[in-house]
């Protein structure tokens, strides 16, 4: 079927300007560390970037804010980074903010071929200016709109030849989501079995949803917030 | 007594045995150790995981396992993991039983706002406009007057809000109340404060519950 490939060049280099990137992970847990940082090398601009958060200053997709690729980002919390603050005010950097159970909706509907749906969740707030309010059963809702990105960015624990992917602990966060979301999406994880070494009933995500799939070495997985008993 | 911890020794109160239950990032997550050990719950973290467990020994971190504050954490048993969509079905479904919340200003109608000062960077909403929408049980803690001492229970809250009318609980370091229909009801002085203290500190208008009762 050829999905898995040596490299992440030859798919990163397909990536044009102005491209939407749909990119999982939650802080830095269960990021697409290796895909970002080969688009931080290819040096792409005018990006629109939709993820629940965008990294840190020198790490995750704070790389691409550092390499000024990034021109539009769609997040629900970005307050880790200090250089987004700065290309925000000084307008370089476009921001939509959206609830966090919004945009795993949208990405879920825009995955699932629905084209929007309705949420209570941004009533009355800024969120729902300029937005549709319907009213069902008495309650007001407003419409919100699925998304769909051109390439997904998606971390995974194992994954086999078929591309179907397997996710460990609180890693998983959008990453299944992200895989439905995406016109192209590439799937880089830590081990590759072989087919029919995953147990069917234990796959996350089918690998009717992914087209490549990269085995990266020698993860990072940075800790954002080190607590533990002691501490 | 510190405010905060006559809030915080408060908002546990809140939680029942059986519940599942969402902290919020910050002093409600302080609540978390708390929970008598007699009271089972299961705690959420909209990042993906039901069953919170305690901070992990230094030997057992994983970077795979996190809180929606981005803190290493354990599982507990009978945990379970599931993606950010289905982790908002459960709060957007009305499947959570109670979410404990930070305040910046609650209003007389339960007006809510927590996620914004404007002129201050954006940070974003996270999941807050999610869970005051979803969860059955809305909790607010917060001081009840700010560092130049105005009161944070306004009449109309002045702040970008989280949610309308979604507050049923405030809980400060003065006074607990509760919302209803028919507006905001005093319930509760913490120790020592007397009600002419929180009529005075209270910006918001509210009515006596006749059988207020003064906390340990």
């Amino acid at each position: 079927m050829g999905k898995v490939i040596s490299s992440l060049d030859e798919v990163v280099q397909q990536i044009e300007d102005g491209a939407t990137i749909v990119a999982g992970g939650f802080g830095l847990c269960g990021i697409p560390e290796k895909l970002i940082s080969s688009l931080r090398d290819k040096g792409v601009k005018d990006l629109t970037v939709v993820s629940n958060n965008c990294g840190v200053d020198d790490w995750g997709l704070g790389l691409l804010l550092e390499n000024r690729q990034i021109k539009k980002m769609v997040a629900s919390y970005v307050g880790e980074n200090k250089r987004f603050e700065q290309q925000f005010l000084s307008g370089e950097l476009e921001v939509e903010l959206v609830p966090q159970g919004t945009l795993a909706e949208r990405l879920r509907a825009g995955g699932a071929g629905i084209p929007a749906f309705y949420t209570a969740t941004g009533v009355g707030t800024e969120v729902a200016e300029g937005k549709e309010h319907k009213e069902f059963d008495g309650k007001t809702y407003i419409m919100e709109k699925g998304i769909v990105g051109d390439y997904a960015f998606v971390k995974a624990w194992k994954a086999d030849p078929f591309g179907n992917l397997v996710f460990r602990k609180t890693a998983r966060n959008f990453n299944p989501v992200i895989a439905t979301a995406g016109k192209i999406t590439i799937a880089e994880v830590e081990e590759i079995v072989g087919i029919g070494e995953l147990d069917p009933d234990g796959i996350h995500t089918s690998g009717v949803y992914v087209q490549k799939v990269f085995v990266g070495e020698n993860y990072q997985k940075r800790i954002e917030k080190l607590t533990t008993a002691n501490s | 007594m510190t405010g905060r911890k006559l809030i915080l020794e408060r908002a546990v109160k809140e939680i029942q045995d059986g519940m599942c239950v969402n902290l919020g990032i910050g002093m409600p997550t302080l609540i978390a150790n708390m929970i008598p050990e007699d009271v089972d719950v299961m705690l959420q973290s909209e990042n993906g995981l039901l069953g919170i467990g305690a901070y992990p020994k230094e030997t057992e971190v994983d970077p795979d396992l996190i809180n929606a504050g981005k803190e290493t954490v354990t599982a507990k048993a009978g945990a379970s993991y599931f993606d950010s969509a289905e982790s908002f079905s459960m709060i957007r479904g009305g499947h959570i039983d109670l979410a404990i919340l930070g305040g910046m200003e609650v209003s007389g109608n339960g007006d809510l706002a927590n996620w914004m000062i404007p002129g201050k960077m954006v940070k974003g909403m996270g999941g807050a406009m999610d869970l005051v929408q979803g969860a059955k049980r809305i909790v607010v803690i917060m001081d009840h007057v700010n560092k130049h001492g105005e009161s944070k229970v306004k009449k109309n809250c002045t702040l970008p809000l989280t949610g309308q009318g979604v507050v049923h609980c405030l809980i400060t370091d003065l006074a607990v109340f509760h919302f209803t229909d028919a507006g905001m009801e005093l319930v509760e002085l913490q120790n020592g404060v007397a009600l002419d203290e929180v009529k005075e500190k209270t910006e918001a208008d509210f009515t006596v519950s006749e059988s207020l009762k003064q906390l340990d």
